[in-house]
This record gives structure tokens, sequence and C-alpha cells, in this order.
């Protein structure tokens, strides 16, 4: 193959990795604010603590992969719900400003709080033998595979949970209405419990990922991804699941492609002035719906 | 002389066609109601008329300015005022604020005047609150100056919103649904109270409205909506006897 | 007790006296207490942070508590005044003239502040609620990674070396020209139609408020006075980097706004004088040699610890703080009422939020 291609297969490669890390935090947000019409700004956070839940599994109690996984997983989504239901719940019918703002001290809180018990950077062991194959001059990790595969699979689960089954059609019945579906029979509160459990469960997911693959983590290191995977929901139309998994890819893309060109100081500026006219000119997304105001 | 003329109106909701040529001639100093089934287009000839949406196409005409193209404060500020159907009162300020937010036109001073408290705001701003409170005592809500507009009885408000729309110094008055909510004696007050701030603010009104009662008692003119299209126009006794009317409210018509 | 408090509490702000004699006697203090060296060098610090706070808590609750957006933006603004003051005192003025000159430097880095203001004053013609919130913070993400980027400024480094300019009776100047203007801004048909836009936008257009012209003077005089903030900031800390002016930055003066009572001048300045002072009490300098003062057997085992780790659980206290204060007390401070000094005498009556605790949040 031409260096060109070679070039560019990888980076192809780097974006779907980055993008699916993205991907599985996007999908926190949105479905948070599919149901709640809130922004949960602490969620970045919660994959940081998932990182922390990784590091302390694999290294304290010298679980394998998949365990670990497992167990980081469900440390991240007892945070969730642990954040939903002692400070967003109480807050719900509340001003919206308030639960944002909720949310943004809890985001602090947590990386404050970890910060108290962990102040140096932690070294996450290897828990995955990694193998490089050289596919033509494309160098392709196992981890890579792993990433991409592990995150795409959960993203096909959470697609069919949302949409075949009835906890999904619940979650989406909320999501149009309020007032009446309690009404309903539907039990709001567990279900909005849920949400909370799966999406900060996918970013303990992502949390275990990103470990892997850069294995020194530290508190703040969920604000910037956390800000990334949020614009990611933002562009795909924020509320909309699919929408958040393309726009994840698609930021993970650009990200990728500036830094191939420009130097990497650049990534953060290109990604939020995106957002920008982004809001401006298209608020809802690419698969976002437009709301009217009633007059 | 025609104070407001609307020609040739048409209003598309995406495919859907919400007002479609609609024609209208108001005389200054005249009553007219609008009337019509829900849906028939009633509160987005007054949401066109106030800028709120942009026709389509034709023309909207007051005292010779074309109002479409034009945003809803410049169209307010050449004195046209409105109430709303459910009431929109700035719920979490004073009666008082409420009146004299609708002064905003007509306090003449300019920004740095207002963040210095310099030259002609002190005198504007009292101009103003003499204004408010005059206004106030003429609708009996004086001493609700410094009340919460939520905290005030559902009447109370519907005549705070009124007394809001004439804050603006209207020459046109729009009143979407008055008696809402109201029972037959309070709709024979309301009859009284519109005819007396019509001669007392020397108001021309276009008024929509369920009420039959109401608008049979009140208005000189009548225009009856059906599906975004004008159905009949005329004194109150032609539109009573007018079949195509009937049919629209009945559902009579000739059976078969 | 607690109703003989409150009821203290109420007349106090009924006082009509109390604003103009307490801006009296800080105008004696900012200038007698470094003449005449009456507190130690770290409490006039405080002090000046504190006014510093003030002016940005104050031009915050403009945009989220009167106009009721929700801005992430303010250090942002901070950030553009401050390095535009540094680079005025530092590179282009010159020295001699720094007396004179200082507040046109800050006054410039207030008018950029304003200019920038802008970005996100535009936007906001159409855009609202969540979505403005995410410009705002899109603009102050995009200020850090511009200013990371020119080297000629420092680049991720900062500038160092600044001259420390800012003094006592300069951030009393400031804070009292500032919170005047935007309490007079509030009581003028600007802040009437900055409240009826929170209130229901389309209402207030069809009350004839050109919405655009008062939320472009809305922002443009909230973004001026964090710009002069910001210059303030840089010329007493004599040392920015875009780390400074970071989100944590924005949460900071927000959980002082919020503190101190949404829509309320005496409230935003309540909040930010009670928070700054509670964060520095928690700085293990100052718990140090406030557990010196007290008797030795009271503390003793504590003391080290305390001591020790406090800059970090300072750090966890500040935003658990602002989570409780939204969870338990969230009409904070004041809950929109106001001291009647600062109220113009016309608009007293108007004023419902005056003397209402009778309702239920």
């Amino acid at each position: 193959m031409s260096e060109g291609i070679v070039y560019w297969l990888q980076q192809i490669l780097n974006a779907l990795q980055l993008g699916s890390i993205y991907a599985l935090i996007a999908l926190g947000y949105t479905m948070v604010y599919g149901i709640l019409t809130m922004i949960n700004f602490a969620h970045g956070d919660v994959f940081m603590v998932g990182a922390f839940f990784c590091f302390l599994a694999a290294t304290y109690l010298g679980l394998p992969f998949a365990p670990t996984l497992l167990l980081t997983m469900i440390g991240a989504a007892l945070v969730g719900v642990l954040l939903e239901r002692l400070a967003y719940k109480p807050l719900r019918n509340a001003p919206r400003v308030s639960a944002i703002i909720t949310a943004l001290g809890l985001g602090l809180f947590l990386e404050n709080f970890t910060l108290a018990l962990a102040p140096y950077p932690k070294h996450i062991p290897p828990l995955l033998e990694n193998v490089s194959w050289d596919l033509g001059g494309v160098s392709l990790s196992s981890l890579q595979v792993i990433i991409i595969f592990l995150s795409l699979g959960l993203m096909f689960l959470l697609d069919y949970v949302v949409h075949r089954t009835p906890v999904g059609m619940a979650m989406r019945a909320i999501s149009w209405d309020k007032t009446f579906v309690p009404l309903m029979g539907v039990p709001v509160d567990l279900i909005i419990s849920v949400t909370f459990a799966i999406g900060a469960g996918l970013a303990g997911a992502a949390g275990t990922m990103y470990a892997l693959a850069y294995p020194v983590i530290d508190p703040y290191m969920g604000i910037m991804v956390g800000w990334k995977a949020f614009i990611s929901a933002v562009i795909g139309g924020i509320g909309n699941i699919r929408g958040a998994m393309i726009g994840a890819f698609i930021l993970g893309g650009v990200e990728i492609m500036v830094t191939a060109f420009f130097p990497s100081t650049y990534r953060d500026f290109v990604a939020f002035t995106l957002l920008l006219l982004l809001i401006v000119v298209r608020p809802y997304g690419i698969l976002g719906k437009p709301r009217t105001q009633k007059v | 002389m025609t104070l407001l003329v609307a020609t040739q109106v048409r209003h598309l909701f995406g495919g859907l066609c919400a007002v479609a040529d609609f024609n209208l001639e108001l005389q200054a100093g005249q009553l007219m109601g609008i009337i019509g089934p829900n849906g028939a287009g009633k509160t987005t000839i007054f949401n066109l008329i106030t800028g709120v949406y942009q026709a389509t196409e034709g023309s909207i005409r007051f005292n010779g300015t074309e109002l479409v193209g034009l945003t809803p404060h410049q169209i307010t500020a050449l004195r046209i005022g409105r109430t709303f159907q459910n009431i929109r009162l700035f719920r979490d300020l004073s009666v008082l604020d409420n009146v004299r937010i609708a002064h905003y036109a007509q306090a003449n001073y300019s920004p740095l005047e207002a963040l210095l408290h310099i030259g002609r705001y002190r005198r504007e701003e009292q101009r103003i609150i003499d204004n408010a409170r005059r206004l106030l005592a003429i609708f009996k809500l004086e001493h609700l100056a410094g009340e919460t507009a939520k905290n005030l009885p559902y009447g109370l408000q519907r005549r705070l919103e009124i007394a809001r729309a004439l804050a603006i110094d209207p020459e046109l008055l729009l009143l979407d649904e008055p008696a809402a909510g109201m029972n037959p004696n309070e709709i024979d007050q309301l009859m009284e109270f519109i005819q007396w701030i019509r001669a007392e603010f020397k108001l021309t009104i276009l008024l929509i409205e369920h009420q039959m009662k109401l608008v049979m008692g009140i208005c000189e003119r009548i225009k009856v909506l059906d599906f975004g299209e004008t159905l009949a126009e005329g004194p109150p006794t032609a539109i009573q006897n007018d079949p195509k009317v009937l049919e629209a409210y009945l559902g009579e018509g000739p059976v078969g | 007790m607690n109703i003989a408090l409150k009821y203290c509490w109420n007349e106090l702000l009924e006082q009509a006296w109390l604003v103009p004699v307490l801006l009296l006697i800080g105008f004696g203090l900012a200038f007698a207490i470094p003449e005449y060296n009456w507190l130690n060098k770290y409490i006039q610090l405080v002090l000046m942070y504190i006014g510093i706070n003030i002016i940005l808590t104050v031009s915050l609750n403009l945009v989220n508590g009167y106009m009721g957006e929700f801005s992430l933006a303010h250090a942002g603004f901070m950030a553009v005044g401050a390095y535009t003051a540094a680079l005025l005192t530092m590179k282009v003025l010159p020295v001699a003239a720094y007396p004179v000159l200082f507040p046109l430097a800050v006054l410039a880095g207030g008018m950029v502040a304003a200019v920038m203001g802008l970005i996100v004053a535009v936007p906001s013609f159409k855009i609202r609620g969540d979505y403005l919130a995410i410009i705002t913070l899109a603009f102050l993400m995009i200020v850090k990674s511009v200013i990371e980027n020119i080297d000629y400024i420092g680049g991720p480094r900062g500038i160092p070396g600044i001259k420390r300019l800012t003094t006592l009776p300069w951030v009393f100047f400031w804070t009292v020209a500032t919170v005047w203007m935007i309490r007079n801004f509030v009581y003028s048909k600007y802040g009437r139609g900055v409240l009826s836009i929170r209130e229901d936008e389309i209402a207030s257009d069809l009350m004839s408020v050109n919405t655009k012209r008062v939320k472009f003077l809305a922002f443009m005089l909230s973004s001026f006075c964090a710009g002069v903030a910001g210059a303030l900031f840089a010329h007493l800390l004599q040392f920015i980097s875009p780390r400074v002016f970071d989100i944590i930055k924005t949460t900071d003066v927000l959980i002082m706004v919020y503190l101190g009572g949404i829509a309320s001048i005496g409230g935003s300045i309540l909040g930010a004088t009670a928070y700054t002072a509670l964060m520095e009490l928690l700085r293990p300098s100052t718990m140090a040699a406030l557990l010196d003062w007290l008797p030795e057997f009271v503390f003793n085992p504590l003391n080290q610890y305390i001591i020790q780790n406090l800059g970090v659980w300072r750090m966890v206290i500040m935003p658990l703080l602002l989570v409780l204060v939204m969870l338990y007390w969230p009409r904070g401070i004041m809950g929109q009422r106001e001291f009647r000094g600062f109220i113009p005498r016309r608009d007293r009556v108007a004023h419902r939020r005056l003397n209402d605790p009778g309702e239920k949040p």
C-alpha cells in the first residue's frame, strides 16, 4: 500500500478508538437529557471515577480484565444512581438552573474528593496482553480491537434495550411526557434511576477502556473528555441516542484530523469552535428535531 | 378612516395552511369580533398582526404602515396593544412593574442616561410611574401595586393584562378571548367594561371570543373563520342567521 | 430567638440609611487601612479579593439572576480583561505614568471584555436556556485555548511579573462604580426589560420591549464588569495564566451568586463577602493562625492533621457547599429581596421582593 493510504488508515483507526470512548460517555449525557432535559455536567467525572474503580480493582484486588470491567461498570452505575437520588431527584421540580448548577458542583466535588484521596496520578497495570499486528504497514493492536468492538457491542446492546424492551419503552415514554405517563402505571422514579445507572455504567466502561489505552489516570482527566463527549452528544442532537454515537465518531475524526495537520494544542479550540458554530446554526444537531414554542 | 387593512394574508405552518386569503378592514373606532371553532386560525391572525409570526403572503397595513416584516416590539410601538388567550403576565414581577414594562417604547432615554441615572432618566421615569399609577387607579388595582402578579385572583389578572396592554397607549387593542373562564354574570360586567374602556381610551378593538353572548352583545361587525378561511362577515344579526355559520357551528345542513 | 433574629434582619433590610452609611464607612476605611496599616497585609489582600469578587458576582447576577439565563463565560470575560490590562501596563504604557494610567488600563480591560460579550450576546437573541449555557461554556473554553496558543502572551505559561498596581482604594472605587452602574441599569427601563425577558420573552417583545437591545446591553455591561474585575485581579495576583480563568473560577462566582440569592444586588454583595471570607478561613495558614490563638489543649490532637490536609479538603468543601445551598437553601441569603437603600425611592413601591418573606419557595 502507498504511504498516504497507510497513514490515513492509521488515522481512521485512531479516530475510531477515540470516537468509541466519546460515544460511550456521550450516551450518558444524551440519555439523561432525553429523559429529564437536564445536562448532567457531573457525567464526565463519573467516567473519571470509573477509571479509578478500574485502578482499584486491578491493583488492590488483582482482578483480570473481564471482572474488572464488570466491577467498574457496577461501581460507576452506583455512583450515578447515588448522584441522582441524593442530588437531582430533590430538584426535579425546582428551576432548571438549580439542577445544572448542582451537576457542576457535583462534578467538582467528585474531582476534588478523588484528589483528596489520591493526590498523585495512578498507573494502571496492563490487564490485557497487548498484541500488535502489522497489516500492510497499518499497525493494529489487540487493545484497539477490544476497545472498538466492545464499545460497539455495548452501543448495540443499549440501542436494543431502548428500542425493543419494556424498560426502553418506558424511558421513551417518560421523555415524551412527564405528567400523564406516571398515570399509566410507569414507575417513573425507577426508570429515571435505571437511566442514570445505564449511562453511568457505560461511562464506567469508557473509564476502563480509557485507562487501558492511556494508563496514567488523574482526578481531572474527566473534565476535558467529558466536555468532548458532551459536544458529541450535541452534534448528534442531544437526547437522541443514535445521534450521540454518530456525533462521537464525527468529533473523534475531526480531532484526529486536527492533530494530524496542526499542533495538538489546537484540538480543544477546534472542538469548541465547532460546538459554538453548530449551536448557532443547527442547535438540535444532526438527528434531533427542532422544538417550537407555542404562542 | 380605515385603521387596519389586511389583504390576501396567507400563513403556512410547514405545509399546513393556518390562514388563507384573509382580508380585513377595520375602521377607526370600530369594535369587531372574530369568531370560529377551535383551530380556525383566530389567534394566528393576532400573531400575524403583532409580528409573532411572519405572514407567508399578503400585506397588513396599520395607519398606512406595512406591518409584515416588522418585529413585535416595532409593531407594538406603533400603538397596537394585545392580551393573550391564556394570561401571559410577568408572573413573578409586581403589578406596577407589569404595567411599567409596557412603557418601554415610550420611555425616551439612552442606555448611558440609564446607567448613570442622569439627564432625561428622572423625568421619564417619573412620567412612566405616574402614568402606570393612573392606569392602575382606573382599573382599581392601585392598592395592589406592589403585589406579585401571580398572587392576584384570576379575574384581576385578566384586568391587569388589559391595563398592561393599555399602557402601550394603543390605538388598536386586540383582545384574545377576554371572557375565557368567566361565568355569565362576569361576562355581563366584562361587556360593560369593554364598552367603557373603548370610550375612555378612544380605542379600536378587535376581539376573539367563543362566548356568543359577548360577541353578539357588543361587536358591531363579526367575522367568522373556519379552517383558516373566512366564512362570513357582517353585523351580528346577519351572522346569526347566516346558514353557512350555522352549519359550521351546529353541523346543520342538508341531510344526505 | 430565631423569630427575633428574623425580625431584626427584616428591619435591617428596611433601613434606607444603611447603604449610604456603610458606603461612607467603607470609603473612609479604604483609604485609612493602607495609610495607617491598621490590618495586616494578608487581611488587606482578602479585603481586595472580596471587592473583586463583589464585582464579579453582581455582574454575573445580572445575566444569571435578573435575566434568568445561565452563563458560564464569566471567567472568560475576566481573562480577557486581565490579559488586556496586563499587556497594557507591561508592554504599552510607560512605567512613570502608572498612577494616572492604571485606571485607563482597567477601563480598557473592561471595554475589550464588553466587546467580547458580543460573541455571547448575539447568539442569545435566538438561543436560550441550555443551549445558551453551552455557548457560554464554549466561549470560555475558546478564550482559554486561544490564549494557550499565542506565544506572545505567554501561551500556557501565562504572564508573570505584572506590577502590583491594585490597591484598596482602587478596588473600593471600582467596586462601588460597577455596582452602582449595574444597580442603575437594573432600575431603568432596560432593567425591567431584562426581568420581563426572564419572565416571558415573547410577551415582553409584545409589550414593546426591544429584547435584542436589552440583551445586548445586559451582556455588554456584565462582561464589562467582569473585565474590570479581571484587570484588578491581574494587578493584584501579579501573575496570570489561562489556568487561572478556568471553569472552576466561574463555578466560584456561581456559588457566590446563588449563595447570596438571585436577582439581588445586596445578596450578591453578601454572598461574595461570605464565600470569600469562608474560603480564606479554610486556608491552612489561616486555620493554623486561628488554632494557635485558641487554647492549645482544645484542638491539639487534630491541629496538625487539619493544617496539613485542609488545603485539599477545602476544594472538596467548596462544591459540596454549592450543592447543599441548591438543595436546602435555593433562595440563598436574600431570596430576591433587596436592601432598601439600593432601591431608588421611586421604585420602592414596585419592589415586591422587599419584605416578602412569607412566600414559600
